[in-house]
């Protein structure tokens, strides 16, 4: 079970890392610069820019928005791989061998999941870093100015709000492609279709959970 | 010995089998024949315990079935080893991994004592050289010996096959065949064999059990079955002009 576990770990969380940072780094400069190019007023402090970008990546962008686009691509390889195993009868070999294969399949896609909180660390400091490179080169605001903002006001409660559901976001990744992986039906088109499905679930339910935990971390 | 009594099985209103009863021999390969649509692997099914019959019963070695506690079905489904249509290897996983598959979850061998016992198997196969390749890079049949080699490494008491030819040159299907065979002698194991293949049948039918719509229509051997006036057996066989022109041969001699 550990070398399962550090298959998925090595495909799923090590293999998402290059992506997330990518887009988390160009993503938080765009958002800065946003935020810059539409500040009109001069009665707005500078140090805003830094304090829009941190909220925006810390609260919305690195959890639920990377937690959508890992479902492209996480969820996607869950639902298509299990569906591949169940089209090719590699999951009635392993009920027949005796081996549980819920347990086997999904049990180390749950653990490795848990890791998602890793990658979300990168996103966040990328998507500020971003930030704050995109300000300075592109000349919207001062290095001092953006690293007050990064300050400005911290409130460790947002942190631990982006991890909760991080974390609830990661166990949903794991286990709604795995439901549609593992119950398909029919040929190598039906694997297309449920990884589809399931991508489309899974983005509707990290969208509608969001909701109801942002209400219930904030009331 | 597998002796199975009365089994019915529907799904949602339309029965697939009805009220089979036969018995499968120790050390003997034991083919289970019919058109496509006739109840082949429904029953295969029912037999691995992947679909529970409506009625009947199933005896592995006088030990019913549905009488078993969940523990001793864990322990029948160890002695069982199941070579799948499409072979169902595991695709990132080599030959040898595949083979070694099972022990690695179901005992608790030292890694040294089934690397030999798995290689023991590949070699039997006539596998040794590609054992480190994946299944994609073997062809069609040596995947078929692949699967062999990883339904018998654990020495089951019982070996099902569901076509384990199908898919394959006519020699390459004759190997396989003569390969079950012998691995069926060797450990002396109760095989239960899915198929419409009539070389199959010529080959290795020591005993047969023909199916039509879900009944037992015939049951014989390959001995037999050119001598049989049984319509629906004369019509499965004889569909064929080759077998037409074997047939008057066979009856000429």
């Amino acid at each position: 079970m550990y070398g399962l576990v550090m298959k998925e770990i090595q495909d799923m969380i090590l293999g998402s890392l290059g992506i997330v940072c990518f887009l988390s780094f160009f993503v938080g400069g765009v958002v800065s610069m946003q935020t810059a190019l539409n500040i009109d007023s001069s009665f707005m402090p500078e140090n805003l820019v830094g304090f829009a970008t941190r909220q925006s990546i810390i609260l919305e962008f690195s959890p639920t928005f990377m937690a959508i686009i890992l479902t492209g691509k996480v969820g996607s390889y869950i639902t298509s791989s299990i569906g591949t195993m169940r089209v090719t009868e590699q999951i009635d070999a392993l009920e027949v061998m005796g081996i549980n294969s819920v347990n086997f399949l999904v049990f180390p896609k749950l653990i490795a999941m848990t890791l998602l909180p890793i990658v979300i660390i990168f996103s966040m400091f990328l998507g500020i870093f971003g930030g704050w490179a995109a300000t300075i080169y592109g000349g919207y605001s001062s290095s001092s100015a953006f690293v007050e903002g990064i300050q400005l006001g911290f409130n460790s409660y947002h942190v631990v709000y982006a991890f909760v559901k991080t974390f609830l976001f990661a166990m949903i990744l794991a286990t709604i492609p795995s439901y549609h992986g593992y119950y398909m039906k029919g040929g190598a088109l039906d694997v297309g279709r449920a990884s589809t499905v399931s991508f489309v679930w899974c983005s509707v339910v990290i969208i509608v959970v969001n909701y109801f935990i942002t209400q219930l971390f904030f009331p | 010995m597998i002796r199975i009594e009365k089994i019915h099985k529907q799904f949602d209103g339309t029965a697939v089998l009805k009220g089979i009863s036969t018995e499968f021999k120790k050390g003997k390969t034991n083919l289970v024949i019919g058109q496509s649509g006739s109840g082949k692997t429904v029953l295969l099914k029912v037999l691995l315990g992947l679909f529970r019959p409506n009625s009947g019963e199933i005896y592995f070695d006088n030990s019913s079935f549905s009488s078993m506690s969940e523990d001793e079905h864990r322990v029948l489904r160890r002695e069982i080893g199941m070579v799948f249509q499409g072979s169902a290897l595991f695709d990132s996983m080599s030959v040898v991994e595949n083979v070694l598959f099972p022990m690695r979850m179901l005992t608790k061998f030292s890694e040294a004592e089934m690397i030999d016992q798995a290689e023991a198997v590949i070699e039997r196969v006539n596998l040794i050289d590609a054992r480190h390749k994946l299944p994609t890079e073997i062809s069609g049949g040596m995947q078929k010996r692949v699967a062999i080699a990883r339904a018998v490494v654990m020495r089951p008491k019982y070996l099902f096959c569901d076509e384990p030819n199908s898919g394959l040159d006519p020699k390459t299907a004759i190997v396989i065949d003569n390969l079950i065979q012998e691995l069926t002698k060797e450990y002396d194991i109760t095989t239960v064999i899915n198929s419409h293949d009539m070389n199959s049948v010529m080959e290795i039918g020591e005993t047969i059990l023909f199916l039509k719509d879900g009944n037992k229509a015939w049951e014989g051997s390959n001995k037999n079955i050119f001598k049989t006036d049984n319509e629906a057996v004369t019509d499965f066989i004889y569909s064929s002009n080759l077998f037409k022109k074997v047939r008057k041969l066979y009856l000429n001699d």
